[in-house]
C-alpha cells in the first residue's frame, strides 16, 4: 500500500471515529415510577408507558434541547446519587430543593411550589393542628426528606417521634391503621392519597413550603443553564401551567412562583417552616428554625463535624441493629431446634409440614415477608414495627438454622448412638445428652456464620420504619451528598458489632475442644 | 420338652432359638441356636462374615430379626415383630455391649463416659457415680486418663475406657465384639485375666472374636460360627 493511501485511509477512520465520538443525542433522566403519581408513575391503561408531570416536564426539556428523552429507573432515594455519578443527565421525581443539593448539586430553578401538610385521622382532626400538638406520637414520612428532617428537629423540640418511611403509600395506610398518628408530607402527594383512601383529614396549615427541581451534576451547569432557559420559556408561554392543570395540581401558589423567577428573583429553598421557633435567635446557625439549616442539618459544618453531629444517631440505630439481630437470632436458634428435631424425629406428617415450611421460608424473599407480617396482615393482627421485624427475621432464620441442626444431628455417627441406647439412656436422654451437645458442635461454625449474615440482613426492616444503621446511613448520605463518611462510619459500626462476635464464637469453639469435667 | 424346660430353667441366662436374620436377598443368620450358663465365658469364633457381630446385635436388641427367639432371663424377643419399648428398656437393664470400635461419647471425657449412664439412666448419686467410674479405670488401669478426650485415648486405651463404661452400669450379661481387636499381647493377657474375674463375680460374658489364642488363654467355651449358622 502507497503512504498517501495509508493516509487517506487513516483520515477516513478519524473522521468517521470523530462521528462516533460525538454524545449520544440522548436526554436522560432519572426518576422512580414505584408511588410516583403524580409525578411519574406507569400508565394504569398502559404498563410499559410512564405518565406524570415529571414525564411530561421531562419530554417539554428534551423537546427543547433537540434530544430525545429517556428514561433511567433508580429508587427515589437515590435518585440524586445516580445523578451524581453520571448514570444520567436530570433527575426528576418530586426532587426537593434543599441547600444541600443547591451546594453539591447543579439544581434547576424550581418549577413547583408545594407545601408540607399534616395528615390525621378525621376523629383527630380538631386537636391535632401543627406539630407541636403531637407530643409524644408517632409522625410518619417518606425517609430522606424535607419533611423527615423537619419531623427530627420536631422530635427535639415538641417530643415527637418521627417514622421513617420507604415510600408515600404506606404511612397514609398506617395512620389509618393507627400505626402512626400523623402524616407530614407534600400536599401533592397528601390530596392524591385523599382521593383513594378515606378516613383521614389533610390540615389546612402549612408547615413548611418547598420546591420541586430537576437536579443535575454540579459539573453539567451548562446543561442546567439550558434546562432552566427552556423552564423559564415554558412558564411564559403558559405550557407549564397546562401540564400542573392536566394533573390537578395547578393551585394559587404557582402563578407567584413563576412570576417571581420570570422577574430575575432569587427563590429560598425551604420558608415558612414551623418548627420550635419561639425562643430561638433567627440569627443563629444553629437554630433549626434557619431554613439554611433545613433539609441538611450539617451543611455548613465540615465532613468531620457532620459526622460527629451523626454519631449519636449512628450509634442509637447500631443498638437497634444488634438488639434486633440478637433477639431474633435466639428465637431463630429455639425455632430452628425445634424444626430440626422435628425432622428428624417426627411423624410423617410433621416431617412433610416441616419441610414445606422451611422450603416455603427459604424459597421466597425474606422482604416479601417482611412485607406481608407487617402491611399484608395488617388487617388481622396489627403487630408493631420492631415486633414485625423481630418475628420476620427469626421466621425466615428459622428455616435455615433448622437445616444446619438437621443437618448436624444426623452427622452424629450410628455408633455413637446405639453405645447411648445400649447403656439404658432413653431416646430423650440420647438426644439431650449425645446427640444434641455433639451437633451442636458440628453446627456452631454455620450458626456463627448465620449470626454475622443476620446482622447485615437485619438492614432489611428499615421497610417496615425500623430505624436502623444502614437506613440512618443512608439518610446520613443522602442529606450531605456523599457516602464516604456515613459508609466508612457504618462500616466500622457493623465491624465493631460482628468482629467480636466471631472471636467470641472462635472461643466457644476452643473450648469445647478442651477437656471437660 | 419337659427336659427341655428344666434345662432351660434359672441356670441359663442366655438362650437363642433358631434365629433367622436376613437383609435384602443376603441371608446373615439361618437358625441360630445355643444356650449360655450364668457366670460363663463364651467366644463366638468364625471368620469374616459369618455372623458373629450380629448375634450379638440381636441379643442387644440393636437388630431387628426375622424369626426365632431370644431370651435373657425373663426377657424374651421374637423374631418378625418389632421390640415393644418396655421389653427394650428391661433388655437394656440386662446387656452390656463393648463395641469393636468403642463408640467412646467424643464429647465427654473417659471418666464422664463412665458415669453418664449410671447417673442418668440408673439414678445413682453424682458423687457415688464418678467413685465407681474412678475404680473402673483403676481397675482397667487407665486411671491417668480419667480427664482425657476418647480422640486423646490411644486404642487400647479407648478400649478399656469403654469396657468400665460398660460395666458402670452392672449388666448380668456383657457383650464384646473383638475386644482384642486395639491390645498388645500384653494388654490380651491383662484383659483375659479380667475377663475371667468378672465371670468369677457371676457375671456372663459372651465374646466375638476370631483371635484363638485369647479365647484358650480365657478358657472360654467356643461356639463356632459359619455361613450364618452355630455349628
Amino acid at each position: 500500500m502507497s503512504r498517501p493511501y495509508i493516509l487517506v485511509v487513516l483520515a477516513i477512520l478519524v473522521f468517521a471515529s470523530v462521528g462516533h465520538a460525538q454524545p449520544p443525542r440522548e436526554f436522560r433522566w432519572a426518576g422512580d415510577p414505584e408511588g410516583g403519581a403524580p409525578f411519574v408513575e406507569a400508565d394504569p391503561a398502559h404498563p410499559d408507558k410512564l405518565v406524570g408531570f415529571d414525564v411530561e416536564i421531562a419530554d417539554l426539556i428534551a423537546r427543547g434541547l433537540g434530544r430525545t428523552p429517556r428514561f433511567v429507573l433508580v429508587a427515589f432515594d437515590s435518585i440524586v446519587q445516580a445523578v451524581a455519578r453520571g448514570d444520567a443527565d436530570v433527575g426528576m421525581s418530586g426532587i426537593e430543593d434543599t441547600p444541600a443539593r443547591r451546594a453539591t448539586m447543579a439544581p434547576t430553578i424550581p418549577y413547583y411550589e408545594f407545601r408540607e401538610v399534616l395528615s390525621v385521622r378525621d376523629a383527630d382532626a380538631p386537636r391535632l393542628r401543627t406539630l407541636a400538638d403531637f407530643a409524644g406520637r408517632r409522625v410518619g414520612t417518606l425517609g430522606s426528606t424535607i419533611a423527615y428532617d423537619i419531623l427530627l428537629r420536631a422530635e427535639r423540640d415538641y417530643g415527637l417521634k418521627a417514622v421513617s418511611y420507604d415510600d408515600d403509600v404506606h404511612p397514609y395506610s398506617d395512620l389509618i391503621l393507627g400505626r402512626v398518628d400523623g402524616v407530614l408530607l407534600d400536599n401533592v402527594l397528601a390530596e392524591r392519597r385523599h382521593r383513594v383512601i378515606h378516613g383521614f383529614t389533610v390540615q389546612p396549615q402549612s408547615v413548611a413550603i418547598g420546591h420541586y427541581v430537576g437536579v443535575l451534576a454540579a459539573g453539567n451547569a451548562p446543561l442546567r443553564d439550558a434546562v432552566n432557559e427552556i423552564l423559564l420559556r415554558a412558564m411564559r408561554d403558559g405550557t407549564l401551567e397546562r401540564i400542573f392543570r392536566k394533573w390537578n395540581v395547578w393551585n394559587d401558589d404557582q402563578p407567584a412562583l413563576h412570576a417571581q423567577l420570570l422577574a430575575g428573583l432569587p427563590v429560598a429553598p425551604i420558608s415558612g417552616v414551623d418548627s420550635g421557633a419561639k425562643a430561638a435567635n433567627p440569627a443563629n446557625p444553629q437554630n433549626p428554625a434557619n431554613p439554611a439549616n433545613l433539609g441538611n442539618p450539617a451543611n455548613l459544618a465540615s465532613p468531620w463535624e457532620s459526622a460527629r453531629l451523626y454519631l449519636p444517631s449512628l450509634l442509637r440505630a447500631s443498638v437497634v441493629t444488634i438488639v434486633l439481630s440478637c433477639l431474633s437470632m435466639a428465637m431463630a436458634i429455639g425455632l430452628g431446634v425445634l424444626i430440626a428435631s422435628g425432622r428428624v424425629y417426627g411423624a410423617r406428617p410433621l416431617r412433610a409440614a416441616l419441610l414445606g415450611y422451611v422450603e416455603l421460608m427459604r424459597g421466597t424473599p425474606i422482604l416479601l415477608q417482611l412485607f406481608v407480617l407487617y402491611y399484608g396482615l395488617a388487617a388481622a393482627v396489627r403487630l408493631p414495627a420492631f415486633v414485625a421485624a423481630l418475628l420476620g427475621l427469626a421466621l425466615n432464620y428459622a428455616a435455615y438454622e433448622s437445616e444446619i441442626y438437621r443437618g448436624a444431628l444426623e452427622a452424629v455417627s450410628t455408633g455413637q448412638l446405639e453405645a447411648a441406647r445400649t447403656l439404658g439412656l432413653s431416646e430423650l436422654q440420647v438426644l439431650t445428652l449425645v446427640r444434641g451437645p455433639q451437633a451442636f458442635r458440628l453446627a456452631l461454625a454455620p450458626m456463627t456464620n448465620d449470626f454475622v449474615a443476620m446482622l447485615k440482613d437485619s438492614s432489611l426492616v428499615s421497610v417496615l420504619t425500623v430505624m436502623e444503621l444502614t437506613k440512618q446511613t443512608q439518610i446520613f448520605a443522602t442529606n450531605i451528598g456523599s457516602w464516604v463518611i456515613p459508609g466508612t462510619l457504618c462500616a466500622a459500626l457493623y465491624l465493631a458489632m460482628s468482629l467480636p462476635l466471631a472471636a467470641l464464637a472462635r472461643r466457644l469453639e476452643q473450648r469445647w475442644k478442651a477437656p471437660t469435667a | 420338652m419337659e427336659g427341655a424346660d428344666r434345662v432351660n430353667g434359672n441356670n441359663f441366662v442366655l438362650r437363642l432359638r433358631d434365629v433367622h436374620l436376613r437383609r435384602g436377598t443376603r441371608v446373615v443368620l439361618s437358625g441360630v441356636t445355643f444356650d449360655v450358663t450364668r457366670g460363663a465365658l463364651v467366644a463366638i469364633m468364625g471368620p469374616s462374615g459369618s455372623g458373629k457381630t450380629t448375634v450379638l446385635r440381636t441379643i442387644a436388641g440393636l437388630e431387628p430379626f426375622d424369626a426365632g427367639r431370644v431370651a435373657i432371663d425373663e426377657v424374651t424377643l421374637d423374631g418378625g415383630a418389632p421390640v415393644p419399648a418396655p421389653t427394650l428398656r428391661q433388655l437394656r437393664r440386662k446387656v452390656g455391649f463393648v463395641f469393636q470400635f468403642h463408640h467412646l461419647f467424643e464429647h465427654l471425657t473417659a471418666l464422664k463416659n463412665v458415669w453418664l449412664a449410671p447417673v442418668h439412666a440408673h439414678g445413682v448419686a453424682l458423687p457415688e457415680a464418678q467413685h465407681r467410674a474412678r475404680e473402673l479405670l483403676r481397675a482397667l488401669g487407665v486411671e491417668h486418663r480419667e480427664q482425657a478426650l476418647p480422640r486423646e485415648l490411644s486404642g487400647g486405651e479407648a478400649q478399656r475406657v469403654a469396657i468400665a463404661r460398660a460395666l458402670a452400669v452392672d449388666p448380668p450379661l456383657l457383650l464384646m465384639d473383638e475386644p482384642t481387636a486395639s491390645l498388645d499381647a500384653a494388654r490380651r493377657g491383662e484383659l483375659g485375666d479380667l475377663l475371667r474375674g468378672l465371670t468369677g463375680q457371676n457375671r456372663t460374658i459372651v465374646v466375638a472374636t476370631h483371635d484363638e489364642e485369647f479365647a484358650r488363654f480365657c478358657g472360654a467355651r467356643v461356639l463356632r460360627m459359619e455361613n450364618g449358622v452355630v455349628q
